[in-house]
């Protein structure tokens, strides 16, 4: 399969989030200013679906030669989170951030993205995670590709270039769907895709010589009334956990196991 | 401002010919905020999903109708979906959390410069009729209350079963409509061509009563043959965590959770599951939840009505054995 202009170029959409591996027992909401409140010491990461993102454009790197520019919109970047995208074989990273880039809700980071894609010159592929694990919206890339009127594939376990266009396995709850759709083109992609490989250690010296693009609202031209989020947030708050767990122990634990089937149909649940 | 008088519209789907479980739990949810609810059905022989959605509790059936909509290809219906909303200015539309209406839902607001709330689990309005939508976000571990603008429409992305259909009514009356979008062939950009269907023998996992879900703590792909066992001795079926997905030891078809399937069963068991909200999420709505981990702080439990603290390969045969007998008896 040969691919349409060689070298492929490829747009991956990241976002810097509070890690979501975090322990429950560290998680906190400040209701004051209804965000989430990052654990001490627990630094950021790149959202993981935008991890498989940067994978697929990786792969296309490796099958046809591509080159990948990375793009993030936000506030705060922790320079060493932000670089594992070109540690792991990405060329480029561009970085839209100013103070204004804060709480913004999907249409306004869409917006955003769209004027950075815009700016970023000629492209291929944009490709996005599916969803990112803050606020799991799966929102941006439908409406990113929506504002740049490119024909959008969500949740892809695989995407291969074929003669003037895409083709993508988008997974379904039972399966997968095969669609078509030609280029310029934007995917979101999941986890389905297989696990994102890991920075090598040329890899990430050579990321620690490259020096992220930056640019400010005022660079893209940001009207700043168009990122006033559409919905208010009235409240964020940990649910409530009443549930009480009822442990069934016995002599040793293959005791335990006959105990619990036993107490199981006790209840009239087996 | 609210106008009572001004309509919910679901947007509609089929299953198999007839109306989706899903739809008919949207048109509870429309009746529940008050006003009139129509349906709306794009493609081609709806006249009986239309009765059916009518029956449900619908007040009004859309038939939206074009050679452009045959294959129900997105892109199609997002265009059909934006005409009929500015043609008939709903209050609320309300759309479910399918692969389609996940697409649908943000791509309409989009081209309606509306607002939009994703995979909610609850919709009110409060008393000066603001429309407040409830959705968890940080993978399940908190919930946001989003209130809407005044703005029309309202998009909202309802999470299934969570409310449940009304019982239908087949002597109920109601409008059918039908609304011909004007479609360019060219509005179909990405197409689908294929669909390829994995699914697993026996009984649906979303619809089993009873489920047997093994994660990482399985440690390789062949535990999930006794889980195979045990589920099969209680009539249900076998699901697992994204970890073990992701591992290769089951197909992600199988996968709970916030990304995977959502099950409401009325027993649900777990081994070696930590109980990562992300997994808690597809889950929520199981009665009883069975917990075996050698975790004592595992999340599961914190969660769970009955848990085992131990090593599933001690505590699952004997487990078994015992089932065994017990559904014998």
């Amino acid at each position: 399969m040969t691919s349409p202009r060689a070298p492929v170029r490829i747009l991956v959409c990241v976002k810097q989030v509070i890690d979501p591996e975090t322990p429950l027992s560290a998680f906190k909401v400040d209701p004051a200013t209804k965000r989430v409140l990052a654990a001490p010491g627990v630094p950021p990461v790149v959202n993981g679906f935008d991890e498989n993102a940067v994978e697929a454009a990786l792969r296309l790197k490796d099958t046809v030669g591509a080159e990948v520019t990375v793009l993030s919109v936000g506030q705060g970047f922790i320079m060493d989170v932000m670089k594992k995208p070109l540690s792991m074989g990405a060329d480029r990273l561009v970085l839209a951030q100013d103070p204004s880039f804060q709480d913004l809700d999907p249409f306004a980071t869409a917006y955003i993205l769209s004027l950075a894609v815009r700016k970023s010159g000629a492209f291929d592929l944009v490709l996005c995670g599916r969803q990112a694990s803050d606020w799991d919206n799966a929102q941006v890339p439908l409406v990113l590709a929506e504002l740049l009127g490119l024909p959008c594939v969500t949740v892809a376990q695989k995407l291969e270039l074929a003669g003037k266009g895409l083709v993508v396995q988008r997974a379904l709850p039972d399966g997968y769907e095969v669609v078509e759709a030609p280029l310029p083109a934007l995917v979101s992609v999941s986890n389905e895709l297989g696990e994102p490989r890991y920075p090598t250690l040329r890899g990430i010296m050579a990321a620690g010589k490259k020096t992220p693009v930056t640019w400010t609202a005022a660079d893209l031209g940001v009207d700043l009334a168009r990122l006033a989020p559409k919905l208010r947030v009235l409240d964020l708050f940990a649910p409530p956990r009443e549930k009480q767990c009822e442990f069934v122990a016995g002599e040793n634990e293959a005791d335990a196991g006959r105990l619990l089937a036993l107490k199981l149909r006790e209840d009239k649940l087996i | 401002m609210t106008d009572m008088n001004a309509e919910t519209v679901v947007l509609g789907d089929l299953a198999d010919g007839r109306l989706s479980g899903a739809t008919a739990e949207l048109i509870a949810l429309g009746r529940k905020l008050g006003g009139p609810v129509a349906v709306a059905f794009a493609g081609v022989g709806l006249e009986s999903a239309a009765s059916e959605a009518l029956a449900a509790g619908a007040d009004k059936a859309y038939l939206l109708n074009s050679p452009v909509l045959a294959e129900l290809q997105t892109d199609a219906l997002v265009a059909a979906f934006e005409q009929l909303c500015k043609h008939s200015s709903p209050a609320v539309v309300l759309v479910a959390k399918t692969p389609m209406g996940r697409d649908v839902g943000p791509r309409l607001a989009t081209r309606l410069g509306v607002g939009l709330a994703q995979d909610c689990v609850d919709l009110r309005r409060d008393s000066s009729g603001t429309l407040i939508a409830t959705r968890p976000v940080y993978g399940g571990n908190a919930l946001a209350a989003l209130a809407f603008s005044d703005a029309r429409p309202s998009i909202v992305v309802v999470r299934g079963k969570v409310y449940p259909p009304l019982a239908p009514d087949p002597a109920r009356k109601g409008e059918i409509v039908r609304f011909e979008p004007k479609l360019d062939p060219s509005a179909v950009k990405a197409r689908t061509v294929q669909f390829v269907r994995r699914e697993a023998a026996g009984v649906r996992l979303e619809d089993a009563a009873v489920v047997v879900s093994g994660g990482r703590g399985l440690g390789g792909p062949e535990p999930f043959g006794m889980l195979k066992e045990l589920a099969g001795l209680l009539d249900g079926a076998v699901g697992a965590s994204r970890a073990a997905c992701d591992a290769g030891w089951i197909d992600h078809s199988y996968q709970v959770g916030l990304t995977g399937k959502t099950i409401t069963p009325n027993v649900y068991i777990t081994v070696g599951i930590s109980g990562a909200s992300q997994h808690m999420a597809g889950c929520s709505g199981a009665k009883n939840i069975v917990a075996i981990n050698k975790d004592a702080n595992a999340n599961i439990f914190k969660e769970a009505r009955y848990g085992v603290v131990g090593d599933w390969k001690k505590v699952l045969p004997s487990f078994i054995e015992a089932v065994r007998e017990l559904v014998k008896s």
